[in-house]
Formats: C-alpha cells, structure tokens, sequence
C-alpha cells in the first residue's frame, strides 16, 4: 500500500486553483488519498482571533470558502480527505460554514471533524500565559494578549480522521501534523516508532509550502529554469509504510521536482538539522538521501527520530501599534541626489515634530533591502545620479495618529520637497507582535481532542 | 584539473532564506557535487559573519550535511528585530538569500560551474 498526500495550498494567499490539479491526479491512484491546505502563519491566528471577538461565527480562515469550493465535490466523490488548518482561531465556526457550502454545492453527507484545543485562552487566563517561559519574540509581559496557542502534534489529527470524515479542520498544529496525522492513521506508527514518525514529519515539511518543492520560489532565470510557472504544479507525497517518501507533483502541470527542489525545501526555516523539534518527533535530517526516481520524483530516505521534549510551542500575540510607510519616486538626471535630499527633509521634519520613534528611509533602487536603518551602504556607495530611485519611509508608532503624521510628511514633498517628486503611495497597518513561550505538554494535550460536527 | 577562476557564490551555488523570530536561515546548495568541499573551506561562517554585520547580526552558526549536499546558516539578529519590529522592507528577510549569493566570492575550478552559464563567458 502506498499513501498519496497532495498539497492545495502553502500559505494563505497562495493559488487558489493549484488543488484541482493534484485532486485530478490523486483520483487515480490506488490508495488511500488526502489534500492538504496550509494557510496558518504566526500572525494570522491573532487576526483570526480578532474578528472572532467582533463576529463569534467568525474566525475560521477567510480562505476556507475559495480554497474548497474549487475541491469539495470532487473530493468527495473521489474519497479524497481534506485535511487543513482552514479552522484558524475558529474550527468550529469554519466546520459549519463547510457543511453550508457543502449544501449549496449540491454536495450530500459530507462529513467534518475538527480539532479542538489548541487555543490556551479557552482554558488558561491570560495573566498565566504570561508568565511562561519566552524563547523568542517580543516581551509580552504587560502587554494585551490577542491570542495564544500551542501548536499541537499529529495524534488529534489521527483521532480526527478515525471518525470516517470527509474533512478534518484544524486550528495550531503543526504544519508537518497535516501529513503525519494520515500517515499514522493509515499505517498505525506507535508513539515510539521514532525513525517512521520523523520520516512523516519530513513528508510533512517538504509538502506544507506547496509549490515551494516543485519548482516555486525556486527559478533564477539562466541558472535554476522551471517550465511553466503559470501552471504550477503543486507536491504529492507518496508515503509507504517504512517511511520511504517519493516527492512528485500533480500531472500535466508545469513546475519540476529535482533533487535541487527538494533540498532547498528541505532547509527551508530549519535550524539544527540534527533537531528539528516537533511535538511528536525530534527529526534529524543529518542522514538524509535523495535518489532520482524518474521524470519530477525524488525518493527521499534516512530521516531519524529521536524523543520530542517535554514542552510544546505558543504563539502569543499581542497588540503592536502602528507601521506606516510612504514612498515617492525621483527619476532622471541627479535623481539620486534628489531622493536623498527628500530622505534628509522628511527626517529633519519628524524629528522637529518631537516623534522619538527611529524612522528608517531608504531609497529603493539602491539595493535598499539589502542596506540598515542608517542607509549605511548607500550613503557609503558611488551610486550612478541618473535612474530611477524610489524614496521609502518607515515607522513604527503606538499610536496611529503619528503613523499618519509621517506618512503626511512625505506626501507633503509634492510642493515642498525636491523638484521632480511624484508617484506617491502610502500605507498605514496595524500590527500583532508575537513570542514564543513553552508549555508542559501534559495539560494542553489532555485538552486536545477530535469531534465530528454535524450539519 | 580544470582552470580555476574566482566568482560571485552565485555561480556556484543556490540557496534559499527563511525566517523565525529575528533569527535567519540560509542554505547553501551547490549545483555541482564536487563544488562542495570548495564551498565548505572558503564560505566560513566569519565571511558570513561579515556580509550580515551592518544589519546588526550577533552570530552565525554553519551545519553542514554533505550526503544532499549543502549547508545551512543560522544567523543571529539579522533581521534588524524580524516581523515584530523591523523597519526594512523586507521583514521576513527573504531576499537575503540573493545577498549571501552575491556579497561572497569563491575561488573554484571552471568544473564546478554549471555548463552554459554565463559566469563562465
């Protein structure tokens, strides 16, 4: 037996109709068969969990409705489960609007299970979530907590599917959980089968970005060429029980999958590549093997695992102010000396204003991203005047009042500023700060449960 | 052995950027085997250490894994304080990738480039 995972989704954002071509593959195959969505990112759960506040029936992922109204039908007819963390803050509200598009699609019995207990606010006070230990992030001491979950591992999601549903949506697991948690239903891998739960937590890692492994954010023109990024092919993962993992992608796409593909998606925001911690598995990736396998399939092999730790990772996310950014362009000749005085101006302006918080400037053209908040290098750098140079400033501000002040100082150089200014466009965005804190496990997990919600 | 030349890591490498915290990782991957032990010896985490030093990176941890083969840098506060509270652009610091690839120069024989490619013209 082989299990054929496909991934619909990498991010919230991404295509919305990349998964109908993996569900046209997966179709065919003899085996047990699932899509994936991935769309949860540290910030979107707090977003999630403040809309929840103002509409309770709210929450759940905005992408939900695009994303599986391109799939559901075919889907179910074609006993492929979905399995993603469409739920955001709100798994519950997000099974009941499937069941809803499920109606409205003419779709019959669909079933819909969801995970629960990842959201520490549900069981904790805030006060005590902010007392744990913080690892990385902002100091969330004193500050208002908009959200805090602890990613959860693959063990509900297995229970989840047991019930025999159609859909299970999830709020904080992991990422790689979306992959594991089939892989242990099907094969039934104990809690100790350390190398087998590494081997799916590695399936997991290399599908949850999507086209990430098939060629996207991949092609460098001349040096790494991809064919037909207009038709992405996104990943399937064809696991078979002794943790063998061949990486392929949807037929008759565009995309590649190389051994080059898969490597950098194997890295891909990996720390110690003899410790990538989960709560299920400790995964090292130190032995790994990449063979060729045939035209887009990769065959990846060698992942060991040992013990995860004790604790589990929370996203706590707080309320973080204010970012604004203006920008306005300069070409032509002495361009360049023209951006940098509108720079110099705008500086001067806010500081006089009495605003204390740093304002960075850059002059997009330059290789500004690349600079510091001081624009050292370019100010260091014998940049050619002619061209064509994009002025940007930035600041972040407790206040949105003052967010507004900046932005309205750069607009201001129309008819103030340095000759020649125009394009202007600006942006003002609330911001959600986050940190990461640990958890024992015990608690959390004994939380953290599958149900069915029905119609 | 072929003729040796010294070029941007771009030639003879690819690699990609990701985030957690204020904490970037980069990996390094060559596009021919052989270039590994080029890369290994000259791309030090110090050179690293230096290509970061303006934006305020404290530390740079090397892993290697010479069976895929490719390494990976971790670097400390690189991210000018990451999502939370950078003001660049870029927060996420994803294009630091492309920075690594072509703010170090290595020095390798020609058969360690690609066919074809046009640092070899």
């Amino acid at each position: 037996m082989t299990v054929y995972i496909g991934s619909g989704a990498g991010f919230a954002g991404d295509r919305l109709d990349a998964g109908v071509a993996v569900v046209e593959t997966l179709k065919d195959k003899d085996g047990p068969r699932y899509l994936i969505f991935e769309v949860m990112g540290e910030r979107t759960l707090a977003i999630a969990q403040r809309i929840k506040m103002r509409n309770p029936e709210l929450g759940y992922s905005p992408y939900l409705e695009p994303y599986l109204r391109n799939v559901l039908a075919a889907c179910k007819q074609h006993d492929v489960t979905i399995v993603a963390n469409l739920g955001n803050a709100n798994p519950l509200g997000g099974a009941k609007r499937t069941h809803e598009l499920a109606k409205e699609l003419g779709i019959k019995g669909l079933r819909v299970a969801v995970v629960l207990g990842d959201d520490l606010l549900g069981f904790m006070g805030a006060d005590e979530v902010a007392s744990l230990p913080t690892i990385e992030g902002v100091n969330i001491d004193g500050k208002e907590i908009v959200a805090a979950n602890a990613y959860l591992g693959a063990r509900p999601v297995a229970e989840a599917l047991k019930l025999g549903v159609d859909v299970v949506l999830v709020g904080r697991t992991t990422d790689a959980a979306l992959v594991l948690g089939p892989l242990i239903h099907e094969y039934g891998w104990g809690t100790e089968d350390w190398d087998l739960l590494a081997a799916g937590t590695l399936a997991g890692h290399l599908l949850e970005c999507g086209g990430q492994v098939t060629g996207g954010y991949f092609c460098d023109p001349g040096f790494k060429d991809v064919p037909g990024m207009d038709d992405l092919g996104f990943p399937i993962g064809e696991i078979e029980k002794d943790g063998t993992i061949v990486i392929t992608k949807a037929a008759n796409t565009g995309g590649l999958v190389t051994r080059a593909t898969v490597i950098e998606q194997i890295l891909y925001e990996v720390h110690d590549p003899s410790a990538y911690l989960t709560p299920d598995v400790s995964l090292n990736i130190t032995e790994v093997r990449l063979e060729d396998d045939g035209k887009d399939r990769v065959r990846v092999t060698g992942a060991r695992g040992a013990p995860p730790p004790e604790t589990l990772k929370v996203t706590v996310s707080a309320n973080g102010g204010w970012l604004a950014e203006s920008e306005m362009i300069y070409a032509g000749p002495n361009a360049l000396a023209r951006a940098r005085l509108a720079a110099d101006v705008v500086r001067a302006r806010v500081e006089k204003h009495g605003v204390t918080e740093p304002i960075r400037t850059d002059i997009i053209g330059t290789g500004a991203v690349f600079d510091n908040d001081a624009s050292a290098r370019e100010r260091a750098k014998n940049m050619p005047m002619d061209g064509e140079y994009r002025l940007r400033a930035a600041i972040r501000t407790p206040d949105k009042a003052t967010a507004q002040y900046v932005n309205d100082e750069v607009l201001s150089l129309f008819c103030s500023g340095p000759a020649g200014g125009g394009g202007y466009r600006c942006n003002i965005t609330g911001q959600v700060n986050t940190a990461s804190v640990l958890i024992d496990r015990g608690p959390v997990e004994a939380q953290a449960h599958a149900q069915e919600i029905t119609p | 052995m072929s003729k040796t030349v010294t070029v941007p890591l771009h030639a003879v490498a690819h690699g990609r950027a990701g985030d957690k915290g204020n904490r970037s990782n980069i990996s390094l991957v060559p596009y021919i085997a052989d270039a590994f032990p080029y890369l290994h010896e000259q791309v030090t985490p110090a050179r690293v250490m230096e290509v970061f030093r303006h934006k305020g990176a404290t530390d740079v941890m090397r892993y290697d894994l010479p069976n895929l083969p490719a390494m990976n840098f971790v670097i400390d506060n690189a991210l000018e304080g990451g999502v939370n509270s950078a003001l660049t652009q870029d927060l996420h610091g994803k294009t630091l990738s492309f920075m690594l690839l072509g703010e170090i120069e290595v020095t390798v024989p020609t058969s360690c480039i690609p066919p074809g490619s046009r640092y070899l013209s």
